[in-house]
Protein backbone atom coordinates (compact mmCIF):
# COMPACT_ATOMS: atom_id res chain seq x y z
CA UNK A 1 0.00 0.00 0.00
CA UNK A 2 2.70 2.43 0.92
CA UNK A 3 4.08 2.25 -2.61
CA UNK A 4 0.78 3.54 -3.98
CA UNK A 5 0.35 6.21 -1.36
CA UNK A 6 3.90 7.43 -1.69
CA UNK A 7 3.69 7.80 -5.42
CA UNK A 8 0.46 9.71 -4.95
CA UNK A 9 0.98 11.86 -7.99
CA UNK A 10 0.60 8.83 -10.23
CA UNK A 11 -2.87 8.06 -9.00
CA UNK A 12 -5.55 10.11 -10.62
CA UNK A 13 -8.61 10.45 -8.48
CA UNK A 14 -11.28 10.00 -11.16
CA UNK A 15 -10.13 6.66 -12.51
CA UNK A 16 -10.72 4.39 -9.55
CA UNK A 17 -10.47 1.15 -11.59
CA UNK A 18 -6.74 1.64 -11.93
CA UNK A 19 -6.36 1.85 -8.21
CA UNK A 20 -8.68 -1.01 -7.46
CA UNK A 21 -6.88 -3.36 -9.81
CA UNK A 22 -3.90 -4.71 -8.00
CA UNK A 23 -1.28 -4.60 -10.63
CA UNK A 24 1.69 -6.71 -9.54
CA UNK A 25 3.96 -5.16 -12.10
CA UNK A 26 3.12 -1.67 -10.99
CA UNK A 27 3.70 -2.68 -7.40
CA UNK A 28 7.04 -4.19 -8.25
CA UNK A 29 8.11 -1.14 -10.20
CA UNK A 30 7.14 1.08 -7.30
CA UNK A 31 9.08 -1.11 -4.92
CA UNK A 32 12.10 -0.95 -7.17
CA UNK A 33 11.87 2.83 -7.34
CA UNK A 34 11.69 2.92 -3.56
CA UNK A 35 14.73 0.72 -3.25
CA UNK A 36 16.62 2.90 -5.68
CA UNK A 37 15.71 6.06 -3.77
CA UNK A 38 16.90 4.49 -0.50
CA UNK A 39 20.18 3.49 -2.07
CA UNK A 40 20.73 6.94 -3.55
CA UNK A 41 20.15 8.52 -0.15
CA UNK A 42 22.52 6.13 1.55
CA UNK A 43 25.12 6.30 -1.20
CA UNK A 44 27.15 9.37 -0.14
CA UNK A 45 27.72 8.07 3.39
CA UNK A 46 28.16 4.54 2.08
CA UNK A 47 30.87 5.53 -0.38
CA UNK A 48 32.54 7.78 2.15
CA UNK A 49 32.79 4.99 4.69
CA UNK A 50 33.96 2.51 2.07
CA UNK A 51 36.80 4.80 1.00
CA UNK A 52 37.74 6.40 4.32
CA UNK A 53 36.95 3.56 6.68
CA UNK A 54 36.66 0.12 5.10
CA UNK A 55 39.62 0.62 2.79
CA UNK A 56 41.90 1.85 5.62
CA UNK A 57 40.84 -1.19 7.64
CA UNK A 58 41.88 -3.48 4.81
CA UNK A 59 45.18 -1.61 4.51
CA UNK A 60 45.93 -2.19 8.20
CA UNK A 61 45.18 -5.87 7.74
CA UNK A 62 47.52 -6.04 4.74
CA UNK A 63 50.29 -4.16 6.57
CA UNK A 64 50.15 -6.60 9.47
CA UNK A 65 51.53 -9.25 7.11
CA UNK A 66 54.15 -7.03 5.51
CA UNK A 67 57.89 -6.93 6.16
CA UNK A 68 59.79 -4.20 7.91
CA UNK A 69 62.89 -3.19 5.98
CA UNK A 70 66.24 -2.02 7.26
CA UNK A 71 65.48 1.66 6.80
CA UNK A 72 62.47 1.65 9.12
CA UNK A 73 60.13 1.54 6.18
CA UNK A 74 57.74 -1.23 5.30
CA UNK A 75 57.96 -3.44 2.23
CA UNK A 76 54.65 -4.60 0.93
CA UNK A 77 56.11 -7.96 -0.09
CA UNK A 78 57.43 -11.10 1.48
CA UNK A 79 54.18 -11.69 3.28
CA UNK A 80 54.54 -13.33 6.66
CA UNK A 81 52.96 -13.70 10.08
CA UNK A 82 56.07 -12.54 11.91
CA UNK A 83 54.22 -9.57 13.38
CA UNK A 84 51.61 -11.84 14.92
CA UNK A 85 54.28 -14.19 16.22
CA UNK A 86 55.87 -11.22 17.96
CA UNK A 87 52.74 -10.82 20.06
CA UNK A 88 53.87 -13.88 22.02
CA UNK A 89 57.21 -12.29 22.98
CA UNK A 90 57.64 -11.48 26.68
CA UNK A 91 57.68 -7.67 26.24
CA UNK A 92 54.49 -7.59 24.23
CA UNK A 93 52.86 -10.27 26.40
CA UNK A 94 53.61 -8.26 29.54
CA UNK A 95 52.04 -5.20 27.99
CA UNK A 96 48.98 -7.17 26.89
CA UNK A 97 48.49 -8.64 30.37
CA UNK A 98 49.09 -5.31 32.07
CA UNK A 99 46.52 -3.60 29.84
CA UNK A 100 44.05 -6.40 30.43
CA UNK A 101 44.63 -6.29 34.17
CA UNK A 102 44.23 -2.51 34.44
CA UNK A 103 41.12 -2.62 32.27
CA UNK A 104 39.60 -5.29 34.53
CA UNK A 105 40.40 -3.34 37.72
CA UNK A 106 38.93 -0.21 36.16
CA UNK A 107 35.75 -2.04 35.19
CA UNK A 108 35.31 -3.59 38.66
CA UNK A 109 35.90 -0.26 40.41
CA UNK A 110 33.43 1.49 38.13
CA UNK A 111 30.87 -1.21 38.84
CA UNK A 112 31.41 -0.91 42.61
CA UNK A 113 30.70 2.82 42.59
CA UNK A 114 28.16 2.93 39.79
CA UNK A 115 25.84 0.16 40.97
CA UNK A 116 24.83 1.69 44.31
CA UNK A 117 24.82 5.10 42.65
CA UNK A 118 22.44 3.98 39.91
CA UNK A 119 20.18 2.26 42.41
CA UNK A 120 20.09 5.40 44.53
CA UNK A 121 19.36 7.44 41.41
CA UNK A 122 16.45 5.15 40.52
CA UNK A 123 14.88 5.73 43.95
CA UNK A 124 14.75 9.53 43.54
CA UNK A 125 11.79 11.55 42.36
CA UNK A 126 11.64 12.37 38.64
CA UNK A 127 12.87 15.94 39.12
CA UNK A 128 15.80 15.02 41.35
CA UNK A 129 16.67 12.20 39.00
CA UNK A 130 16.86 14.52 36.00
CA UNK A 131 19.07 16.99 37.84
CA UNK A 132 21.34 14.20 39.05
CA UNK A 133 21.56 12.78 35.54
CA UNK A 134 22.52 16.16 34.08
CA UNK A 135 25.40 16.30 36.54
CA UNK A 136 26.52 12.88 35.35
CA UNK A 137 26.27 13.99 31.73
CA UNK A 138 28.46 17.08 32.17
CA UNK A 139 31.70 15.23 32.91
CA UNK A 140 30.64 12.65 30.35
CA UNK A 141 30.64 15.27 27.60
CA UNK A 142 33.58 17.29 28.87
CA UNK A 143 36.90 17.20 27.13
CA UNK A 144 38.60 13.90 27.94
CA UNK A 145 42.12 15.26 27.69
CA UNK A 146 41.33 18.08 30.10
CA UNK A 147 39.76 15.71 32.61
CA UNK A 148 42.89 13.59 32.60
CA UNK A 149 45.04 16.66 32.89
CA UNK A 150 43.08 17.71 36.00
CA UNK A 151 44.32 14.56 37.72
CA UNK A 152 47.85 15.29 36.62
CA UNK A 153 47.53 18.59 38.51
CA UNK A 154 45.89 16.97 41.53
CA UNK A 155 48.35 14.12 41.87
CA UNK A 156 51.46 16.04 40.87
CA UNK A 157 54.49 16.76 43.00
CA UNK A 158 53.41 19.12 45.75
CA UNK A 159 49.94 18.95 44.29
CA UNK A 160 46.70 19.22 46.32
CA UNK A 161 46.49 15.50 47.11
CA UNK A 162 50.02 15.47 48.38
CA UNK A 163 49.41 18.68 50.35
CA UNK A 164 46.39 17.12 52.04
CA UNK A 165 48.12 13.88 52.98
CA UNK A 166 51.05 15.88 54.33
CA UNK A 167 48.75 18.10 56.37
CA UNK A 168 47.10 15.15 58.03
CA UNK A 169 50.45 13.58 58.73
CA UNK A 170 50.53 10.81 56.15
CA UNK A 171 53.53 12.27 54.44
CA UNK A 172 54.04 13.01 50.77
CA UNK A 173 52.21 10.81 48.30
CA UNK A 174 53.70 9.78 45.02
CA UNK A 175 50.79 8.43 43.03
CA UNK A 176 51.55 10.12 39.73
CA UNK A 177 53.22 7.91 37.11
CA UNK A 178 52.10 4.71 38.85
CA UNK A 179 49.49 2.20 37.67
CA UNK A 180 47.22 3.54 40.43
CA UNK A 181 47.20 6.97 38.79
CA UNK A 182 46.26 5.36 35.47
CA UNK A 183 43.41 3.45 37.11
CA UNK A 184 42.14 6.63 38.80
CA UNK A 185 42.22 8.43 35.45
CA UNK A 186 40.44 5.60 33.66
CA UNK A 187 37.73 5.28 36.33
CA UNK A 188 37.30 9.05 36.21
CA UNK A 189 37.01 9.00 32.45
CA UNK A 190 34.67 6.05 32.07
CA UNK A 191 32.49 6.00 35.21
CA UNK A 192 29.59 7.70 33.35
CA UNK A 193 29.70 4.87 30.78
CA UNK A 194 28.89 2.49 33.62
CA UNK A 195 26.31 4.64 35.35
CA UNK A 196 24.12 5.38 32.35
CA UNK A 197 23.33 1.82 31.16
CA UNK A 198 23.12 0.55 34.76
CA UNK A 199 20.65 3.25 35.65
CA UNK A 200 18.64 2.53 32.51
CA UNK A 201 18.32 -1.15 33.41
CA UNK A 202 17.68 -0.71 37.17
CA UNK A 203 15.06 1.93 36.54
CA UNK A 204 13.13 -0.50 34.35
CA UNK A 205 12.90 -3.21 37.03
CA UNK A 206 9.50 -3.78 38.57
CA UNK A 207 10.31 -3.03 42.17
CA UNK A 208 7.30 -4.98 43.42
CA UNK A 209 9.48 -8.04 42.84
CA UNK A 210 11.92 -6.76 45.42
CA UNK A 211 9.11 -6.11 47.86
CA UNK A 212 7.75 -9.59 47.23
CA UNK A 213 11.12 -11.11 48.01
CA UNK A 214 11.23 -9.21 51.30
CA UNK A 215 7.68 -10.33 52.10
CA UNK A 216 8.90 -13.88 51.64
CA UNK A 217 11.51 -13.26 54.34
CA UNK A 218 14.53 -12.78 52.12
CA UNK A 219 17.25 -10.76 53.78
CA UNK A 220 18.41 -7.55 52.13
CA UNK A 221 21.45 -9.34 50.73
CA UNK A 222 19.37 -12.27 49.48
CA UNK A 223 16.90 -10.08 47.65
CA UNK A 224 19.79 -8.19 46.09
CA UNK A 225 21.58 -11.37 45.10
CA UNK A 226 18.52 -13.28 43.87
CA UNK A 227 16.29 -10.53 42.48
CA UNK A 228 17.92 -7.16 41.84
CA UNK A 229 21.28 -8.39 40.52
CA UNK A 230 19.89 -10.94 38.00
CA UNK A 231 17.33 -8.44 36.73
CA UNK A 232 19.92 -5.70 36.29
CA UNK A 233 22.40 -8.01 34.55
CA UNK A 234 21.88 -6.55 31.04
CA UNK A 235 22.90 -3.16 32.45
CA UNK A 236 25.89 -4.65 34.23
CA UNK A 237 27.08 -6.34 31.05
CA UNK A 238 26.47 -3.28 28.88
CA UNK A 239 28.23 -0.96 31.33
CA UNK A 240 31.13 -3.32 31.84
CA UNK A 241 31.75 -3.59 28.11
CA UNK A 242 31.44 0.17 27.64
CA UNK A 243 34.12 0.66 30.32
CA UNK A 244 36.34 -2.32 29.60
CA UNK A 245 36.65 -1.78 25.86
CA UNK A 246 37.93 1.82 25.86
CA UNK A 247 40.08 1.15 28.94
CA UNK A 248 41.85 -1.63 27.10
CA UNK A 249 42.70 0.64 24.19
CA UNK A 250 43.38 3.71 26.31
CA UNK A 251 46.19 5.93 25.11
CA UNK A 252 45.71 9.45 26.45
CA UNK A 253 45.29 8.48 30.12
CA UNK A 254 48.40 6.30 30.49
CA UNK A 255 50.42 8.85 28.51
CA UNK A 256 49.48 11.64 30.90
CA UNK A 257 49.20 9.82 34.23
CA UNK A 258 51.30 6.72 33.73
CA UNK A 259 55.04 6.37 33.87
CA UNK A 260 57.63 4.59 31.81
CA UNK A 261 56.88 1.35 33.61
CA UNK A 262 53.18 1.43 32.83
CA UNK A 263 53.27 1.21 29.05
CA UNK A 264 49.89 -0.02 27.92
CA UNK A 265 48.67 -1.48 24.66
CA UNK A 266 47.51 1.85 23.21
CA UNK A 267 50.82 3.60 23.89
CA UNK A 268 52.77 0.62 22.62
CA UNK A 269 50.89 0.67 19.32
CA UNK A 270 51.48 4.39 18.92
CA UNK A 271 55.18 3.92 19.67
CA UNK A 272 55.41 1.23 16.99
CA UNK A 273 54.18 3.75 14.46
CA UNK A 274 55.63 7.06 15.52
CA UNK A 275 59.02 6.14 17.00
CA UNK A 276 59.99 2.47 16.62
CA UNK A 277 58.72 2.49 13.03
CA UNK A 278 57.70 -1.13 13.11
CA UNK A 279 54.45 -0.79 11.24
CA UNK A 280 53.65 -4.49 10.77
CA UNK A 281 53.75 -5.10 14.54
CA UNK A 282 51.69 -1.98 15.23
CA UNK A 283 49.18 -3.02 12.58
CA UNK A 284 48.84 -6.56 13.90
CA UNK A 285 48.35 -5.29 17.46
CA UNK A 286 45.70 -2.80 16.38
CA UNK A 287 43.97 -5.58 14.53
CA UNK A 288 43.98 -7.81 17.61
CA UNK A 289 42.68 -4.92 19.72
CA UNK A 290 39.87 -4.30 17.26
CA UNK A 291 38.90 -7.97 17.23
CA UNK A 292 38.58 -7.94 21.02
CA UNK A 293 36.33 -4.91 20.79
CA UNK A 294 34.20 -6.47 18.07
CA UNK A 295 33.81 -9.63 20.13
CA UNK A 296 32.78 -7.64 23.19
CA UNK A 297 30.30 -5.63 21.15
CA UNK A 298 28.71 -8.78 19.79
CA UNK A 299 28.25 -9.98 23.38
CA UNK A 300 26.71 -6.63 24.17
CA UNK A 301 24.16 -6.88 21.36
CA UNK A 302 23.43 -10.53 22.18
CA UNK A 303 22.43 -9.36 25.61
CA UNK A 304 19.94 -6.99 24.14
CA UNK A 305 22.03 -3.87 24.63
CA UNK A 306 20.59 -1.09 22.54
CA UNK A 307 21.66 2.27 23.92
CA UNK A 308 24.93 2.84 22.15
CA UNK B 1 9.42 3.93 30.98
CA UNK B 2 9.04 4.05 34.71
CA UNK B 3 8.15 0.89 36.56
CA UNK B 4 4.76 0.38 38.19
CA UNK B 5 6.11 1.21 41.61
CA UNK B 6 9.24 3.24 41.92
CA UNK B 7 12.01 1.59 43.90
CA UNK B 8 12.14 2.30 47.59
CA UNK B 9 15.29 3.30 49.35
CA UNK B 10 16.17 0.71 51.99
CA UNK B 11 16.31 1.90 55.58
CA UNK B 12 19.13 2.05 58.08
CA UNK B 13 22.77 1.57 57.22
CA UNK B 14 22.17 0.68 53.58
CA UNK B 15 20.41 3.98 53.09
CA UNK B 16 23.25 5.95 54.62
CA UNK B 17 25.74 3.99 52.54
CA UNK B 18 23.87 4.64 49.31
CA UNK B 19 23.52 8.35 50.00
CA UNK B 20 27.17 8.71 50.92
CA UNK B 21 28.24 6.83 47.81
CA UNK B 22 26.18 9.18 45.65
CA UNK B 23 27.85 12.21 47.22
CA UNK B 24 31.22 10.60 46.88
CA UNK B 25 30.64 10.03 43.16
CA UNK B 26 29.75 13.68 42.66
CA UNK B 27 32.75 14.90 44.64
CA UNK B 28 34.91 12.58 42.54
CA UNK B 29 33.39 13.97 39.35
CA UNK B 30 33.60 17.64 40.20
CA UNK B 31 36.46 18.23 42.65
CA UNK B 32 39.19 17.79 40.02
CA UNK B 33 37.42 20.05 37.53
CA UNK B 34 36.72 22.77 40.09
CA UNK B 35 40.25 22.67 41.48
CA UNK B 36 41.60 23.00 37.95
CA UNK B 37 39.48 26.13 37.47
CA UNK B 38 40.75 27.53 40.78
CA UNK B 39 44.41 26.84 39.97
CA UNK B 40 44.08 28.45 36.55
CA UNK B 41 43.76 31.75 38.45
CA UNK B 42 46.66 31.01 40.76
CA UNK B 43 49.74 33.17 40.72
CA UNK B 44 52.22 30.34 41.25
CA UNK B 45 54.55 28.58 38.84
CA UNK B 46 53.55 25.25 40.41
CA UNK B 47 50.36 24.13 38.68
CA UNK B 48 48.81 22.74 41.85
CA UNK B 49 49.51 25.45 44.39
CA UNK B 50 47.60 28.59 45.31
CA UNK B 51 49.65 31.77 45.12
CA UNK B 52 47.11 34.56 44.95
CA UNK B 53 44.75 35.63 42.19
CA UNK B 54 45.99 36.43 38.73
CA UNK B 55 44.74 36.53 35.15
CA UNK B 56 48.25 36.22 33.73
CA UNK B 57 47.75 32.72 32.39
CA UNK B 58 44.68 33.73 30.47
CA UNK B 59 46.57 36.69 29.10
CA UNK B 60 49.36 34.34 28.07
CA UNK B 61 46.75 32.14 26.44
CA UNK B 62 45.50 35.08 24.40
CA UNK B 63 48.99 36.11 23.37
CA UNK B 64 50.42 32.71 22.53
CA UNK B 65 50.44 32.49 18.76
CA UNK B 66 50.81 28.73 18.48
CA UNK B 67 47.79 28.24 20.71
CA UNK B 68 45.76 30.74 18.73
CA UNK B 69 46.68 29.03 15.47
CA UNK B 70 45.81 25.57 16.73
CA UNK B 71 42.60 26.89 18.26
CA UNK B 72 41.55 28.34 14.95
CA UNK B 73 42.50 25.09 13.17
CA UNK B 74 40.42 23.17 15.73
CA UNK B 75 37.39 25.34 15.15
CA UNK B 76 37.66 25.15 11.37
CA UNK B 77 38.09 21.37 11.46
CA UNK B 78 35.15 21.00 13.84
CA UNK B 79 32.92 23.25 11.76
CA UNK B 80 33.61 21.64 8.39
CA UNK B 81 33.57 18.06 9.65
CA UNK B 82 30.32 18.71 11.54
CA UNK B 83 28.55 20.14 8.51
CA UNK B 84 29.68 17.32 6.22
CA UNK B 85 28.94 14.55 8.69
CA UNK B 86 25.52 15.99 9.55
CA UNK B 87 24.47 15.99 5.91
CA UNK B 88 25.84 12.51 5.18
CA UNK B 89 24.73 11.08 8.54
CA UNK B 90 21.18 12.41 8.27
CA UNK B 91 20.80 11.05 4.74
CA UNK B 92 22.08 7.68 5.91
CA UNK B 93 19.65 7.71 8.85
CA UNK B 94 16.69 8.52 6.59
CA UNK B 95 17.70 5.81 4.12
CA UNK B 96 18.01 3.20 6.86
CA UNK B 97 14.84 4.11 8.74
CA UNK B 98 12.49 4.87 5.86
CA UNK B 99 13.64 2.73 2.95
CA UNK B 100 14.67 -0.78 2.23
CA UNK B 101 17.35 -1.26 -0.36
CA UNK B 102 19.98 -3.70 -1.47
CA UNK B 103 22.98 -3.93 0.78
CA UNK B 104 21.15 -2.28 3.64
CA UNK B 105 22.42 -4.77 6.21
CA UNK B 106 26.03 -4.32 5.15
CA UNK B 107 25.67 -0.56 5.25
CA UNK B 108 24.09 -0.76 8.71
CA UNK B 109 27.03 -2.79 9.98
CA UNK B 110 29.58 -0.53 8.32
CA UNK B 111 27.92 2.46 9.92
CA UNK B 112 28.31 0.98 13.42
CA UNK B 113 31.98 0.07 13.08
CA UNK B 114 33.49 3.55 13.56
CA UNK B 115 31.63 3.83 16.88
CA UNK B 116 32.95 0.53 18.16
CA UNK B 117 36.49 0.68 16.85
CA UNK B 118 39.17 1.79 19.34
CA UNK B 119 40.65 5.23 18.76
CA UNK B 120 44.13 3.86 18.40
CA UNK B 121 43.09 1.41 15.70
CA UNK B 122 41.25 4.13 13.83
CA UNK B 123 44.32 6.34 14.11
CA UNK B 124 46.52 3.61 12.69
CA UNK B 125 44.05 3.01 9.87
CA UNK B 126 44.04 6.65 8.92
CA UNK B 127 47.83 6.98 9.08
CA UNK B 128 48.40 3.99 6.81
CA UNK B 129 45.60 5.02 4.45
CA UNK B 130 46.84 8.55 3.96
CA UNK B 131 50.47 7.56 3.59
CA UNK B 132 49.46 5.00 0.94
CA UNK B 133 47.16 7.49 -0.76
CA UNK B 134 49.75 10.26 -0.86
CA UNK B 135 52.42 7.85 -2.11
CA UNK B 136 50.09 6.73 -4.88
CA UNK B 137 49.12 10.27 -5.83
CA UNK B 138 52.77 11.24 -5.86
CA UNK B 139 53.70 8.28 -8.06
CA UNK B 140 50.84 8.73 -10.54
CA UNK B 141 50.37 12.47 -10.75
CA UNK B 142 53.47 13.83 -9.10
CA UNK B 143 51.42 15.54 -6.42
CA UNK B 144 53.55 16.18 -3.38
CA UNK B 145 50.73 16.13 -0.86
CA UNK B 146 51.28 15.72 2.83
CA UNK B 147 49.14 15.17 5.90
CA UNK B 148 47.51 18.26 7.26
CA UNK B 149 44.23 20.10 7.48
CA UNK B 150 42.46 18.06 4.79
CA UNK B 151 43.42 14.68 6.19
CA UNK B 152 42.29 15.78 9.66
CA UNK B 153 38.89 16.86 8.36
CA UNK B 154 38.46 13.69 6.30
CA UNK B 155 39.27 11.52 9.33
CA UNK B 156 36.92 13.42 11.63
CA UNK B 157 34.08 13.04 9.15
CA UNK B 158 34.82 9.31 8.96
CA UNK B 159 34.03 8.80 12.64
CA UNK B 160 31.36 11.51 13.02
CA UNK B 161 28.94 10.25 10.34
CA UNK B 162 28.13 7.20 12.42
CA UNK B 163 27.41 9.15 15.60
CA UNK B 164 25.18 11.62 13.77
CA UNK B 165 23.24 8.85 12.08
CA UNK B 166 22.71 6.98 15.37
CA UNK B 167 21.25 10.10 17.00
CA UNK B 168 19.05 10.98 14.02
CA UNK B 169 17.89 7.37 13.69
CA UNK B 170 16.85 7.30 17.34
CA UNK B 171 14.72 10.33 16.62
CA UNK B 172 13.25 8.86 13.41
CA UNK B 173 12.50 5.54 15.08
CA UNK B 174 10.61 7.35 17.81
CA UNK B 175 8.10 8.85 15.37
CA UNK B 176 5.85 6.98 12.97
CA UNK B 177 5.58 7.94 9.34
CA UNK B 178 1.84 8.71 9.40
CA UNK B 179 2.39 12.44 9.09
CA UNK B 180 4.62 11.97 6.08
CA UNK B 181 2.04 9.62 4.53
CA UNK B 182 -0.67 12.19 5.17
CA UNK B 183 1.43 14.81 3.41
CA UNK B 184 1.79 12.52 0.39
CA UNK B 185 -1.96 11.90 0.38
CA UNK B 186 -2.39 15.64 0.24
CA UNK B 187 -0.27 15.74 -2.91
CA UNK B 188 2.89 16.99 -1.30
CA UNK B 189 5.94 16.22 -3.38
CA UNK B 190 8.72 14.22 -1.78
CA UNK B 191 10.73 17.35 -1.25
CA UNK B 192 7.78 19.25 0.21
CA UNK B 193 6.98 16.43 2.60
CA UNK B 194 10.60 16.30 3.71
CA UNK B 195 10.99 20.05 3.96
CA UNK B 196 7.75 20.76 5.83
CA UNK B 197 7.09 17.57 7.79
CA UNK B 198 10.10 15.32 8.29
CA UNK B 199 12.82 17.94 8.69
CA UNK B 200 11.11 19.96 11.44
CA UNK B 201 10.30 16.76 13.29
CA UNK B 202 13.82 15.38 13.23
CA UNK B 203 15.48 18.78 13.74
CA UNK B 204 16.22 18.14 17.45
CA UNK B 205 17.92 14.89 16.47
CA UNK B 206 19.98 16.66 13.82
CA UNK B 207 21.00 19.38 16.26
CA UNK B 208 21.89 16.78 18.88
CA UNK B 209 23.91 14.86 16.32
CA UNK B 210 25.68 18.01 15.18
CA UNK B 211 26.65 18.92 18.75
CA UNK B 212 27.90 15.39 19.34
CA UNK B 213 29.96 15.50 16.15
CA UNK B 214 31.39 18.85 17.16
CA UNK B 215 32.25 17.62 20.66
CA UNK B 216 33.96 14.54 19.25
CA UNK B 217 35.92 16.62 16.77
CA UNK B 218 37.02 19.11 19.43
CA UNK B 219 37.93 16.25 21.81
CA UNK B 220 39.93 14.04 19.53
CA UNK B 221 43.63 13.66 20.24
CA UNK B 222 44.76 10.25 19.06
CA UNK B 223 43.41 10.18 15.51
CA UNK B 224 44.29 13.81 14.83
CA UNK B 225 47.81 13.28 16.12
CA UNK B 226 48.31 10.55 13.54
CA UNK B 227 46.98 12.49 10.56
CA UNK B 228 48.23 15.99 11.27
CA UNK B 229 51.33 17.33 9.67
CA UNK B 230 53.83 19.98 10.70
CA UNK B 231 52.15 23.33 11.17
CA UNK B 232 48.65 21.89 11.23
CA UNK B 233 47.74 20.68 14.69
CA UNK B 234 44.48 21.11 16.52
CA UNK B 235 44.33 22.55 20.02
CA UNK B 236 43.94 19.21 21.87
CA UNK B 237 46.92 17.74 20.04
CA UNK B 238 49.00 20.81 20.77
CA UNK B 239 47.97 20.79 24.45
CA UNK B 240 48.72 17.07 24.62
CA UNK B 241 52.24 17.68 23.35
CA UNK B 242 52.64 20.53 25.86
CA UNK B 243 51.55 18.29 28.75
CA UNK B 244 54.05 15.64 27.73
CA UNK B 245 56.83 18.23 27.78
CA UNK B 246 55.85 19.28 31.29
CA UNK B 247 52.93 20.96 32.98
CA UNK B 248 52.71 24.74 33.21
CA UNK B 249 50.02 27.08 34.57
CA UNK B 250 49.39 28.12 30.98
CA UNK B 251 47.97 24.63 30.33
CA UNK B 252 45.62 25.14 33.29
CA UNK B 253 44.16 28.19 31.59
CA UNK B 254 43.89 26.51 28.18
CA UNK B 255 42.21 23.51 29.82
CA UNK B 256 39.64 25.67 31.55
CA UNK B 257 38.80 27.37 28.25
CA UNK B 258 38.37 23.96 26.59
CA UNK B 259 36.26 22.80 29.52
CA UNK B 260 34.03 25.86 29.25
CA UNK B 261 33.58 25.16 25.56
CA UNK B 262 32.50 21.57 26.14
CA UNK B 263 30.15 22.53 28.97
CA UNK B 264 28.52 25.09 26.68
CA UNK B 265 28.03 22.35 24.10
CA UNK B 266 26.48 20.05 26.75
CA UNK B 267 24.10 22.80 27.79
CA UNK B 268 23.08 23.31 24.16
CA UNK B 269 22.59 19.60 23.58
CA UNK B 270 20.46 19.31 26.72
CA UNK B 271 18.30 22.11 25.39
CA UNK B 272 18.02 20.31 22.06
CA UNK B 273 17.17 17.14 23.97
CA UNK B 274 14.41 18.92 25.84
CA UNK B 275 12.85 19.92 22.53
CA UNK B 276 12.30 16.26 21.77
CA UNK B 277 8.66 15.35 22.16
CA UNK B 278 9.22 11.76 23.20
CA UNK B 279 11.67 10.74 25.89
CA UNK B 280 14.50 8.73 24.45
CA UNK B 281 17.73 7.44 25.83
CA UNK B 282 20.55 9.76 24.92
CA UNK B 283 23.07 7.94 22.80
CA UNK B 284 26.43 7.85 24.42
CA UNK B 285 29.79 8.69 23.01
CA UNK B 286 31.02 5.24 23.86
CA UNK B 287 34.55 4.48 22.87
CA UNK B 288 35.51 8.02 22.08
CA UNK B 289 38.90 9.28 23.13
CA UNK B 290 39.98 6.27 25.07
Amino acid sequence: MSGLAVDGDLIVGDVPDQVAQANPEFERAAEKAESRRGLIMALPAYLYLLVFFALPLVIVFVYSFATRNRFGGTDLSGWNVEAYRKLGEPIVRDILFRSLWLAIITTVLCLLFAYPFSYFLATRSATTRNIMLVFVMIPFWSNFLVRNYAWRVLLGNDGPVSQITEAIGLGETRILFTPLAVVIGLVYGFLPFMILPLYASIERIDMRLLEASRDLYASGWQSFRRVLWPLSRPGVIAGSILVFVPSLGAYVTPEILGGAKTTLLGSYIVTQFLTARNWPVGASLSFVLMSVMLGATLVYFRNGGRTL
Amino acid sequence: MSSPTSPVLPRGKTRIGLTMNAWLVYVFFYAPILLLVVFSFSNDRNVGRWGGFTLDWYRAFGENEEIQQSLSASLRVALISTVVSVVLGTMAALALERFSFRGKKVFDGLLYLPIIIPDVTMAVMMLLFFSQLFDALDAWFGLGLSKGFTSIVLSHVAFSISFVSVVVRARLAGMNDQLEQAAFDLYASRWQAFRHITLPLIAPGIIGGALLAMTLSLDDVVITQFVSGPGSTTLPVYVFSLIRRGVTPLINAVSVVMLAASITLVALSLLADRAKSSPQPTPSKETDNA
